[in-house]
């Protein structure tokens, strides 16, 4: 228990137990982030909040990013934060095909709300959530508005006339 | 809901049947725009379920379609009650991708700004708790000390509730003598006011019994995802400040108040002790609040002054790309978070090398930590889980974006 534990530890701790499958560890601004896929995922939620040298007991966060453009076409992000050490962990996992990933809610109550909100904005599926319905949009609407598809305003409204405020969208074309 | 097979009447349930109960989606109780259908047998909450996402606002989706300063206003709107705490939070987070250094007096001026903010957030909070439990007058008392930290506000960025406060790189102007005169004032005047309110609650008996109700344990709470003071009332000392210093928090002495037993009174009292701990620490920033620029030296994210802007060539253009959003951020991705009124706020920040935010999520604390609120209440008094629900410090628009 007085073992100190760093970003080193927990790579070389992982790998031990889960070989290739948790793979190519980077330290963006100063945060261990690895990938893994989606088989591994719970498995390893599991094992580093159970590790009695580890202990990341605590789940910040859950969230999806788009990438139209790549093969893979999302990837669900994972920060848990050992309170013990006072580290946190980047886990990143990329879906191809239709998204589906199984659920932390076993692993950690709170991802329950987290994954209903990454489930309303991208369609990610959950499989085995208790309740994966809609949270903050209607539960009416067809489609996930945070995919990169869908424009920031509806086009098909004519109620809008931007010609005399030259209103352009300065992140990128649509 | 209004199938109720699945509800089993306790033994001891007088009234053998169930009432669906609507608090919200506008009720005084939830103070904000949210639901909760609540099935009561008598007084007891045998089930619930929470409805939110009544003032969604999109605010992820819009930040990846705006340059870096106009998502500011965005993160007033997270919060409302303590709009500085985002706002700095959001600066700093587009800092650390930037890697600008913010030098010392400015973070010193962000700590006093930050922590007023958390003090203004606790008023808040804790003044309706009284409100809840039907002790309107504490409520009355201290409001006008809220109204005082906005004149701070006011006199350092010229707006008050939603202040768009800071800017990326520092402080948009440093603070004026009048700022400093009222700060002063506050410090000076505020413990008295606040120890006049602790009177009329801390060790009130009516108070006491009704908000020693509902407990939580560190257990349920780390699942849970909690943060902020409804972690620290169940004894779990963990304050962002603490555990990651930003903004020069490490040069300051201070305590973590925490809690025994998670309950409403805790949840209460660990926020008064956090307001104690607030005033030191601006009592300290501003004994040693060191001289020096306000603003980092970031001519390509940090507004020059307007004098430069009519006089000087590179100023014209910098101001120019500036507000056209026409500057490229590095590439990264960067999690950076801090303590808010209510937990921990975190930034998730993906920048692909473009002008906005390739994906900007906001780690809201009371979005997580409310979906416990229905777990927590699940058999205890409805007039409970309404002083609950006012001291786990619910704000709408945090939870919906």
């Amino acid at each position: 228990m007085n073992e100190t534990i760093d970003y080193k530890k927990v790579t070389e701790r992982i790998a031990e137990k889960f070989g290739a499958k948790v793979h190519s560890p980077e330290e963006p601004y100063g945060m261990l982030t690895l990938r893994t896929d989606k088989d591994s995922i719970i498995p390893l939620l599991q094992f580093l909040r159970d590790d009695e040298a580890m202990q990341f007991i605590f789940l910040t966060d859950v969230c999806a990013v788009h990438f139209p453009d790549k093969a893979e076409k999302f990837e669900v992000v994972y920060h848990i934060h050992s309170l013990m050490h006072n580290l946190r962990v980047r886990i990143k996992v990329a879906l191809s095909g239709e998204p589906k990933i199984p659920t932390a809610v076993n692993v950690f109550k709170g991802a329950n709300w987290m994954e209903r909100e990454t489930y309303d904005f991208y369609g990610v599926i959950f499989e085995g959530h208790p309740n994966l319905k809609r949270i903050l949009n209607v539960d009416e609407m067809t489609i996930f508005p945070m995919r990169k598809e869908y424009p920031l305003e509806d086009n098909t409204r004519i109620d809008k006339d931007d010609k005399m405020f030259g209103r352009i969208n300065v992140n990128r074309e649509n | 809901m209004s199938k109720q097979d699945h509800i089993k009447h306790s033994a001891d349930s007088l009234e053998k049947e169930t009432i669906t109960l609507n608090i919200g989606p506008t009720h005084p109780a939830t103070h904000g725009v949210f639901q909760n259908i609540v099935e009561i047998d008598g007084e007891r909450i045998v089930s619930g379920d929470s409805t939110i996402g009544y003032i969604h606002r999109a605010f992820e989706k819009i930040a990846e379609h705006r340059p870096f300063y106009q998502v500011t206003p965005l993160t007033d709107r997270l919060n409302y009650c303590s709009s500085p705490i985002n706002n700095m939070g959001w600066h700093m987070t587009v800092e650390k991708l930037l890697g600008v250094q913010v030098p010392k007096r400015a973070q010193y001026l962000r700590v006093i700004i930050m922590e007023l903010a958390r003090i203004a957030d606790h008023i808040v909070c804790n003044s309706v708790i009284g409100v809840d439990t039907g002790a309107l007058t504490g409520f009355t008392y201290v409001f006008q000390w809220r109204e005082k930290i906005y004149e701070i506000w006011e006199e350092v960025c010229g707006a008050r509730l939603t202040t768009n406060i800071g800017r990326v790189g520092g402080m948009e102007r440093d603070f004026n003598e009048i700022a400093f005169k009222k700060l002063e004032e506050f410090l000076r005047d505020f413990p008295k006011g606040w120890k006049e309110f602790e009177n009329l609650l801390v060790r009130n008996r009516i108070f006491m019994d009704r908000t020693q109700t509902v407990p939580t344990t560190p257990e349920f709470a780390l699942q849970y995802g909690f943060t902020g003071p409804n972690l620290r009332a169940t004894g779990v000392d963990y304050d962002v400040r603490v555990m990651s210093p930003y903004s020069s928090y490490e040069d300051f002495e201070f305590n973590i108040p925490v809690g025994t037993k998670g309950d409403t009174y805790d949840r209460f009292m660990v926020r008064n002790q956090e307001i104690w701990e607030s005033l030191k620490i601006i009592r300290q920033a501003l004994d040693k609040l060191p001289a020096g620029p306000y603003h980092a030296d970031a001519p390509q994210f940090y507004l020059p002054p307007k004098a430069e802007v009519y006089n000087n060539m590179e100023a014209l253009i910098y101001h120019f790309k500036i507000v056209m959003g026409e500057i490229d951020a590095p590439k990264g991705e960067v999690y950076h978070s801090v303590e808010g009124g209510n937990g921990e706020l975190g930034f998730y920040l993906i920048s692909d090398g473009g002008r906005a935010a390739y994906r900007l999520h906001f780690r809201r604390p009371c979005f997580i930590y409310y979906q416990a609120f229905t777990e927590m209440v699940k058999g205890c008094l409805l007039s409970d889980a309404i002083v609950a629900m006012s001291s786990m410090n619910i704000i709408a628009g945090e939870l919906d974006a």
